[in-house]
């Protein structure tokens, strides 16, 4: 294929895929009467832009949400990465006994999907009466076995002469995990954090499950209570509030594309 | 030094074994168990039923149309992610230039928040006022009520699963091309593959094979996965037209709260899910190895 066809294939495919984007912003600058009576104008007659996002603002705790994502995505990590980063440093460079049994587990917890172990956990954290807290959508997911593999498959290609030299200078174990395997970790640490943020954030099974009202609800809950509950009609309400919960994530997407995509690729293999 | 290093390791991965046995471990064989009782949430003690619940799946309307619903679901959504993942990747590496843009336009549904961007589907697929049907008016079609159809529901749902993971299988694809030699293409020119498909067919596709392969599976498993899209726009139905495998876990174990028909359902899907991957496995045992 030549090179003008091919951008001019790769330019209308891009156009294609773009439109629900084109179309989210484009109506929720629309008034509503303007949703109704013309329906093919990208461009709006009258701008709404105020009106739209202005009621999206003052109904819906935007900030509330976007924090609760916040806070959900960052407390998950930060355990994760606790958990996980010792243990893969044992996995890649200590001998120990039950250490091949260790690495079976993980193997073996890297076939389960978080949706099976989701009913039990559902009725321990209810029967703590921990439901529509940070701690019911933050726990479950603390602990990621890909993550401990990952780490142990980046960890084994560090050097030995290294961790050698950091025993030699008196450092411990606990020590070395964190301040010298992982300074050399970061492009893993940062691949991971991305996947894990990117699949957090959008998530909505787990949060359905344990989260009811709107004081813990995360972005993806807080856009499915006001389509439900409050926006009715309102196209153009429900596109702006769209607009606002999607920008976050794909502006830290473009900014730091290339490492959202190595991120993705590199750590595929969860799915 | 070697009991002093066991120790250090043991206590290095004390944390996340614990957190391994608590958090994965004890709730996936307490939801097998679940799935040999009657648990309803509420009624306690639960009993222990054997295969009823899988009896009751059996005979169960609901179930069957969403078990048909999912094969249906994943049988659109994976081969067209895949290919068009792949197509997408190819016509990208080729490009002379704009190589960052196009592969950031076709990633953005990856990032974007599916919930959203859903609403944003069904605006766009709205009967009356949506753009796709007022395209379709001017050319003199009648478009369908796409979401709200029975006939039409699935297939809206799998363009927009489509949508959403070409991105996906299109990043991995590429990762798997720069790990192939440019020299082997040229060299293949040379040696008289000139046209582009001969050298697709004979370099390109057998060095991509396991990368294709793993592909394959993780699309497979992310679209019986599928959730959100129905969570949020059909709710299952009309009719059930639209009821998949973890929609009806879910509407089964929180809101009817039979959490022992629900775990049933949940271990039905830990089976598809185990069976790709040992299908995986099988083929990558059996392939001659490239790497």
């Amino acid at each position: 294929m030549g090179n003008a066809a091919r951008l001019i294939v790769l330019t209308a495919l891009a156009l294609l895929f773009m439109v629900p984007y084109i179309w989210m912003v484009s109506a929720s600058l629309k008034p509503t009467d303007e949703l109704f009576r013309n329906h093919m104008a990208l461009i709006p007659e009258h701008f709404a832009a105020v009106q739209n996002y202005g009621r999206v603002l003052r109904e819906v705790p935007v900030a509330q949400y976007l924090w609760n994502g916040v806070v959900m995505c960052g407390g998950i990590l930060f355990f994760q990465l606790l958990f996980a980063i010792p243990a893969g440093y044992a996995l890649a460079k200590l001998r120990f006994a039950g250490r091949e049994f260790v690495f079976g587990a993980v193997m073996l917890g890297l076939l389960v999907p978080p949706h099976v172990p989701a009913l039990p956990l559902y009725v321990a954290l209810s029967a703590a009466g921990m439901l529509n807290t940070f701690a019911a959508l933050i726990i479950p997911s603390t602990i990621s076995v890909f993550a401990i593999f990952l780490f142990r498959q980046f960890f084994k290609s560090l050097p030995d002469e290294l961790i050698h030299a950091a025993r030699l200078d008196g450092m411990g174990e606990a020590a070395i995990v964190w301040r010298v395997a992982l300074p050399n970790a970061w492009p893993a640490a940062t691949a991971f954090a991305i996947f894990s943020v990117v699949a957090h954030w959008n998530d909505l099974f787990w949060p359905l499950i344990v989260v009811t009202g709107q004081d813990r609800a995360t972005p993806a809950l807080g856009v499915m209570h006001f389509r439900t509950e409050e926006a009715g009609d309102d196209f153009a309400a429900l596109m702006a509030a769209c607009v606002l919960m999607t920008a976050p994530l794909v502006l830290a997407f473009l900014l730091a594309q290339r490492r959202f995509v190595e991120g993705i690729s590199t750590t595929g293999l969860k799915g | 030094m070697r009991r002093g290093e066991a120790l250090a390791a043991w206590m290095l991965t004390l944390p996340a074994a614990l957190a391994f046995l608590l958090l994965l471990l004890a709730p996936t064989l307490a939801a097998i168990a679940l799935a040999f009782s009657d648990y309803e949430l509420g009624v306690w003690p639960p009993h222990w039923i054997g295969l009823d619940n899988f009896r009751e799946m059996w005979t169960d309307r609901g179930f069957r149309t969403s078990f048909v619903n999912t094969l249906v679901y994943v049988a659109i959504v994976a081969p067209v992610s895949v290919a068009g993942g792949l197509g997408l990747a190819l016509l990208i590496e080729g490009a002379a230039r704009g190589r960052t843009i196009f592969r950031a336009i076709f990633f953005l549904p990856v990032v974007s928040l599916t919930v959203a961007m859903a609403a944003a589907w069904q605006y766009l697929l709205h009967p009356t006022i949506g753009p796709v049907n007022a395209v379709l008016r001017a050319v003199g079609i009648a478009g369908p009520a796409w979401l709200s159809s029975s006939d039409t529901v699935l297939l809206s749902l799998a363009a927009i699963g489509i949508w959403e993971s070409i991105g996906f299988n299109m990043v991995l694809f590429m990762a798997g091309l720069t790990a192939i030699p440019r020299e082997l293409r040229e060299a293949a020119a040379v040696d008289g593959a000139r046209a582009a498909w001969d050298r697709f067919r004979l370099v390109t596709w057998p060095l991509l094979g396991p990368t294709a392969l793993f592909v394959v599976v993780i699309s497979l498993i992310r679209s019986v996965r599928v959730f959100d899209t129905v969570a949020v726009l059909t709710r299952g139905g009309p009719n059930k037209a639209s009821e998949v495998l973890l929609y009806t876990m879910y509407t089964e174990g929180f809101t009817f709260l039979r959490l022992g028909y629900s775990a049933a359902i949940t271990l039905v899907f830990l089976v598809i899910v185990l069976g790709l991957m040992l299908v995986q496995t099988r083929i990558l045992d059996r392939r001659v190895h490239y790497g």
